[in-house]
């Protein structure tokens, strides 16, 4: 192979797990295998493994562990609260409007897109700016008597900008809407602590900061008429049927707890990284632009159009150099479709096309980032040049 | 170079052919990227179309197989550049009254330039593909174009369109196998296609039937016109002269005392002429747009044998080059079905010379026919 070097660049999609987080884990694994519903030793072991996690993480989002719902992940998490909370405030009477924006992870916009198309119920997305966010007014100019739920991403998973989430949440109370968050990609990096943020539901997933994948939670705040999307049995409250997962919800909270405890050391090497990034490639590319809000962007998050540049070609280069690093759609079909969010902020087609995600994490070095803006620079330029040639 | 410091760029449809020639280069220690061209095809006539490409189903078998030989694969997005030469070529030469061969075509804009441009790009030394064909260097540095070495199966008719500058990078893993060795070297390498068909021409339709494509996009294409007698005389009506090939009898729904074949076409008029038995046939053709493999290209005439379809024999002929890349062929006997847009193609035994694309000829008018050929 021409090339041994491997620098991954692609945390926003997923991380390696902490050591300390499969330490957690293993005697979940083979040991304590025990049904958490069953009354014996064996399930009181998992139980008490399971509360356990649940009290680590409502510390974290300072709330009841009651609040907290264990789900199979993010997906799982934004379809229960969107489903649960659209349906139970149907049933109630209550209205059918739900709100939500371009912008958002397909797992809540594809599930607002279905509610509204197959379901009877009505959606309006609003509109965003050109880092792809949204503002207070926009949100409370929105609200209708019929509005039951809005729905806002809290940090962007392609473009990285940061919502204003503990204003809109305040306005949509005043307005009596129930506010749910996509907490995915801020998890780990941003605060959630849910007085301060004022959300009614919040989701997260275990792989975004450093624990396993598979498992996530939706907050749910005491109250909130949220209707099971899945039923069976009644663990979670009767809120999401299935046998618990023990080990991976051991580690998804380990995981959270070690996120939370080593905050500010993780922050400060990102954002030194990422400011490295982003510099390098804004003065090496000259088409290049940073898409999302410079400052009010995740730690972690660097993210680039280059104009005429086709993505998925440019991620092709880059893995054969050893770079994983992701485009604005994870295309492997060769049928890209630009970007919905990157449309929604305003940009053509041409630009959409050419997106370029990097997102660095705890094993990154300064210089896995020199050698990522090097590659891309020399790829990018190269591109450019094979075109005109073609 | 050792062949891990050598890397191959290889083109993968999920078929057997391409499935075995990357399996082969991997087992030869090359350093091998897999790669799959995302074509424009037709949307979905019916959900029970067999004969498109890259489908999603293709492209996961072609993932699967790139998977279990441990080598990286991509699928590039081809359906612009793809729509834009080959099927735009394909109605333009039916537009003019041709019966092209597109296949060529893909391999000239397509396979080795769009895609090998695309490898040369990725510092890829070379770009294979499932062809049975085969390509051996000589002494004088010039890399020849052979056969495939089953001669039932082979391929270097398609290729023919390749010149040195190409052929220095290509490679056809397969070419040096026969059909049933082929398919034993998938199940010894676990191939999980080992017992799929083959892929098809005219890969973009939906449903392999291109009279019913040319009608959806290219309607003026498929107008109806006179059924003319070599004597001028009509005697009937046609609905597009893309749905008539040379030399063909059945399908023209006109009565007459003896059995009518095609013997030519006159596209200015939209006319399909149509004679007896004794009519068809003649010795020489022209052709166009010719290339040769060897940078050397003849200047004197000479003789060769010459393929005028994919499927047909090679044939004595007298060639001789003429200007503005063209050549001007005689045959030992008269063909039957020299039918132009498809390719003459030129072979000394095993090697392919060059070849063209066959023009239409002005001699396949027969004197006492009023109607103008030209």
């Amino acid at each position: 192979m021409k090339t041994s070097r491997s620098v991954y660049l692609d945390h926003s999609a997923s991380t390696p797990m902490d050591e300390r987080v499969v330490e957690a884990m293993m005697p979940y694994l083979s040991g304590i295998y025990g049904n958490s519903s069953s009354s014996h030793r064996f399930g009181r072991d998992a139980e008490k493994a399971i509360e356990d996690a649940r009290e680590t993480i409502a510390n974290i989002f300072n709330c009841k562990p009651s609040e907290i719902v264990f789900t199979s992940g993010g997906s799982e998490s934004d379809n229960l609260a969107i489903r649960g909370a659209g349906w139970g405030r149907r049933y109630r009477n209550e209205g059918n409007h739900l709100i939500t924006t371009p912008v958002e992870h397909s797992a809540v916009g594809r599930t607002v897109a279905q509610m509204a198309t197959m379901m009877g119920f009505e959606a309006t997305y609003l509109p965003v700016d050109p880092n792809g966010m949204v503002d207070v007014e926009t949100l409370a100019s929105a609200f209708k008597d019929e509005t039951t739920f809005a729905s806002v991403i809290y940090a962007n998973n392609e473009v990285g900008s940061i919502n204003p989430i503990p204003q809109l949440a305040e306005i949509a109370r005043q307005y009596n809407v129930l506010f749910h968050t996509d907490a995915v990609q801020a998890a780990g990096q941003l605060t959630l602590d849910v007085e301060v943020l004022g959300v009614d539901l919040m989701s997260i997933s275990g792989h975004k900061f450093y624990g396993p994948k598979g498992v996530g939670v939706l907050y749910i705040r005491e109250g909130t008429p949220v209707t099971p999307s899945q039923t069976g049995g009644s663990h979670e409250y009767s809120l999401r049927a299935g046998t618990h997962n023990t080990p991976f919800i051991v580690g998804m909270a380990k995981a959270l707890e070690l996120a939370y405890s080593e905050k500010e050391a993780h922050l400060s090497h990102y954002r030194a990284l990422r400011d490295k990034l982003i510099n390098g490639i804004l003065s090496g590319i000259e088409s290049a632009v940073l898409t999302g809000h410079p400052e009010q962007r995740i730690p972690s998050h660097a993210s680039f159009i280059f104009e005429g540049v086709d993505s998925s070609t440019l991620l092709m280069h880059l893995d054969m150099k050893g770079i994983a690093a992701s485009g604005g759609s994870a295309c492997k079909t060769g049928n890209p479709e630009p970007s919905g969010v990157l449309l929604a902020m305003g940009l053509t087609e041409a630009e959409a096309i050419g997106s370029l995600r990097l997102s660095v994490g705890r094993q990154t070095t300064e210089s896995d980032v020199d050698y990522a803006v090097e590659t891309v620079t020399e790829t990018v330029n190269k591109l450019y040049k094979l075109k005109e040639n073609m | 170079m050792s062949n891990a410091n050598t890397r191959v760029v290889v083109a993968m449809s999920g078929g057997v052919d391409s499935s075995v020639a990357a399996a082969l280069l991997v087992e030869q220690g090359y350093d091998v990227i897999g790669m799959m061209m995302r074509l424009w095809s037709e949307e979905t006539v019916d959900s029970g179309a067999h004969n498109r490409c890259c489908t999603p189903e293709q492209m996961s078998d072609a993932r699967r197989i790139a998977d279990s030989l441990g080598i990286p694969f991509y699928v590039l997005d081809t359906k612009d550049v793809f729509r834009n030469t080959v099927v735009e070529y394909f109605i333009e030469q039916h537009r003019q009254s041709f019966t092209p061969n597109p296949c060529m075509e893909c391999n000239r804009h397509i396979r080795f330039t769009w895609l090998l441009n695309n490898a040369l790009a990725l510092d890829a030394d070379y770009l294979a593909t499932g062809h049975y064909a085969r390509v051996s260097k000589v002494d004088n540095g010039e890399v020849l174009l052979k056969k495939g070495l089953d001669d039932s199966k082979d391929q270097s008719y398609v290729l023919s369109v390749l010149t040195q500058e190409k052929l220095r990078h290509a490679m056809f893993p397969i070419g040096e196998y026969p059909k049933t060795e082929v398919r034993k070297l998938a199940e010894k390498f676990g191939l999980p296609t080992a017992s799929k068909q083959d892929s098809q021409d005219l890969c973009w339709l939906g449903d392999g039937d291109y009279r019913r494509f040319l009608v959806d996009y290219a309607p003026d294409v498929m107008k109806s016109g006179p059924i003319v007698l070599t004597n001028g005389e009509v005697i009937g009506e046609h609905g597009g002269l893309a749905n008539y090939t040379i030399g063909q009898r059945k399908g023209l729904g006109v009565s007459y005392d003896s059995p009518l074949y095609v013997i030519a076409t006159n596209p200015y008029r939209n006319a399909l002429i149509v004679g007896t038995r004794d009519l068809l046939g003649q010795d020489t053709l022209t052709a166009k747009r010719v290339t040769w493999v060897s940078d050397n290209a003849p200047t004197e005439a000479f003789n060769a044998e010459v393929k005028i379809r994919y499927k047909a024999k090679p044939v004595s002929a007298w060639v001789e080059p003429l200007d503005d890349d063209r050549i001007a062929v005689k045959f030992d006997e008269p063909l039957r079905d020299i039918t132009p847009g498809q390719g003459a193609v030129l072979y000394k035994g095993d090697v392919v010379l060059g070849g063209g694309v066959i023009e239409r000829q002005k001699t396949t008018a027969p004197p006492s026919s009023n109607i103008s050929l030209t």
